[in-house]
């Protein structure tokens, strides 16, 4: 059987984990290699790292960082921010990234899906989709979830999904940063919609988030969270320990 | 020495980095001396069959690879490279592999219900078959391993050494003689993936025939 997938999200900028990160016991918290080498030996089956950086010199530093931690850490790596083009995908994956997520940059370029998935295939490309309730339809926003498409987002995910995106990341806008739980209405929207793996974002507070989302949404593959790992409010072997025991899939290291 | 072949399929970098994280001495070649010169070989592979499978024959590899390992050396087939060990592949078509060990590769799908999603992506748990095998040597039966795969190997007989459960009993390795095959990317295993890659390099020619 297949394990259910937590993953921890690293927000870089300028080669340095930014958005609160609070651990005790680590000489470095903001480099991202030290940090993804922790989450990985505490049993974290996935890493994202998000490249927030707005400058070119930034997104040299990006990449120098995240070939460094490829040379050092063996789950896979996934990696979002500022993904525009082909070229931006070849960017990454040459430097040990696995798969790729995009957002606005598939928002802005339908095509990107469609032209990644012919050339790395269709588990290369991940569709990363903030959404949110506006007058009770669930809608698709870009630009760091500020800016309101129109577009209906299951509709969108969908099309994403047929142009060839392997799996979807969910993040509900209106359950993000609350910490009381993952958006299950929406996720469960979204799981009967794609026949892909679904990662839920967005809202988990505690370890019994996990449990509940797991549990009501057997078909939700990942759970994906950031600060509440970075601040050890969720420790990643506590959770994978309480998800066993819970009977939910779960790869103990 | 271990060499990963370098026939232009896919990305080599973590397969390289896990190499030299457990200590090896890696090689990336296309290089018919260097493979000689090697201890062990790696046949890398993502994509799509047709097309490694055509590379591997255009560039003579194919050759290559069949003489030194009918002639004992280690060598060790890893996803799509692990598909390539075959006699053949129904991926899109009927392509023709290197017919290294007895078996046929087909779509996942034709053999799982519809709520089983392809790719078959994430961590599964290994489940041993027979004796094990000595690239198993450092790990555990249920140990989990990281699967992305659409496609799988079928008929195999008794060179089948690890299943992965997934609506059917998916091949997740093979072995045969000197020859291993790994649908699961050791490389992004974790430790136990690491440990995998460190029993294959200390598999010598001659240890096994």
């Amino acid at each position: 059987m297949i394990t259910k997938r937590i993953i921890p999200c690293l927000d870089v900028k300028d080669g340095r984990v930014v958005k609160g990160v609070n651990f005790q016991g680590l000489s470095d918290v903001s480099s991202p290699i030290t940090l993804a080498k922790y989450y990985s030996e505490c049993g974290a089956d996935e890493l994202v790292f998000y490249d927030i950086t707005a400058s070119s010199d930034g997104r040299k530093l990006f990449t120098d960082i995240l070939c460094e931690t490829a040379k050092s850490v063996f789950i896979p790596l996934t990696v979002g921010g500022g993904i525009n083009t082909v070229a931006d995908f070849d960017r990454v994956l040459k430097c040990g990234a696995d798969k790729v997520s995009v957002n606005s940059g598939a928002i802005r370029n339908p095509d990107l899906i469609y032209e990644a998935a012919k050339l790395y295939g269709d588990q290369c490309v991940v569709i990363s989709a903030d959404v949110k309730r506006v007058d009770g339809v669930f809608r698709v926003f870009s630009k760091g979830g500020r800016e309101n498409t129109g577009m209906e987002a299951i509709e969108w995910i969908k099309r994403c999904v047929g142009n060839g995106a392997g799996e979807v990341v969910l993040n509900s806008i209106d359950t993000d940063g609350v910490k009381k739980g993952f958006d299950l209405e929406m996720l469960d929207a979204v799981c009967n919609a794609v026949s892909v793996p679904v990662i839920a974002s967005g809202g988990a507070g505690k370890i019994e988030d996990f449990i509940t989302l797991f549990n009501t949404l057997p078909k939700v593959d990942a759970g994906l969270a950031a600060s509440i790992f970075h601040f050890g409010e969720v420790k990643i072997t506590d959770l994978k320990e309480k998800m066993a025991n819970a009977g939910i899939p779960t790869r103990i290291s | 020495m271990v060499a990963i072949v370098d026939y232009g399929v896919g990305n080599l970098f973590s397969l390289k980095s896990s190499l030299a994280a457990i200590g090896a001495d890696v090689t990336v070649t296309s290089n018919k001396d260097e493979l000689e010169k090697a201890d062990q070989i790696i046949l890398p592979g993502v994509g799509a069959f047709e097309d490694a499978a055509k590379k591997l024959k255009d560039s003579g590899l194919d050759k290559t690879i069949k003489d030194l390992v009918n002639n004992g050396k280690p060598l060790m087939g890893i996803c799509l490279g692990m598909q390539l060990l075959f006699d053949k592949s129904y991926e899109y078509g009927e392509h023709e592999g290197l017919g290294l060990i007895k078996g046929v590769v087909k779509p996942i799908k034709d053999d799982v219900s519809v709520e089983y999603k392809i790719p078959h992506i994430g961590w599964n748990p290994l489940k041993f078959k027979g004796a094990v095998s000595p690239i198993f040597k450092y790990i555990n039966d249920s140990d989990c391993v990281y699967f992305v795969h659409s496609f799988y190997a079928k008929e195999c007989d008794n060179s089948v050494i690890a299943t992965a459960e997934y609506g059917a009993e998916l091949t997740a390795a093979v072995a045969s003689k000197n020859i291993f095959g790994c649908q699961f990317h050791p490389e992004k295993s974790g430790t136990v993936g690491l440990n995998i890659l460190k029993a294959f390099v200390e598999i010598k020619e001659g240890d096994i025939c």
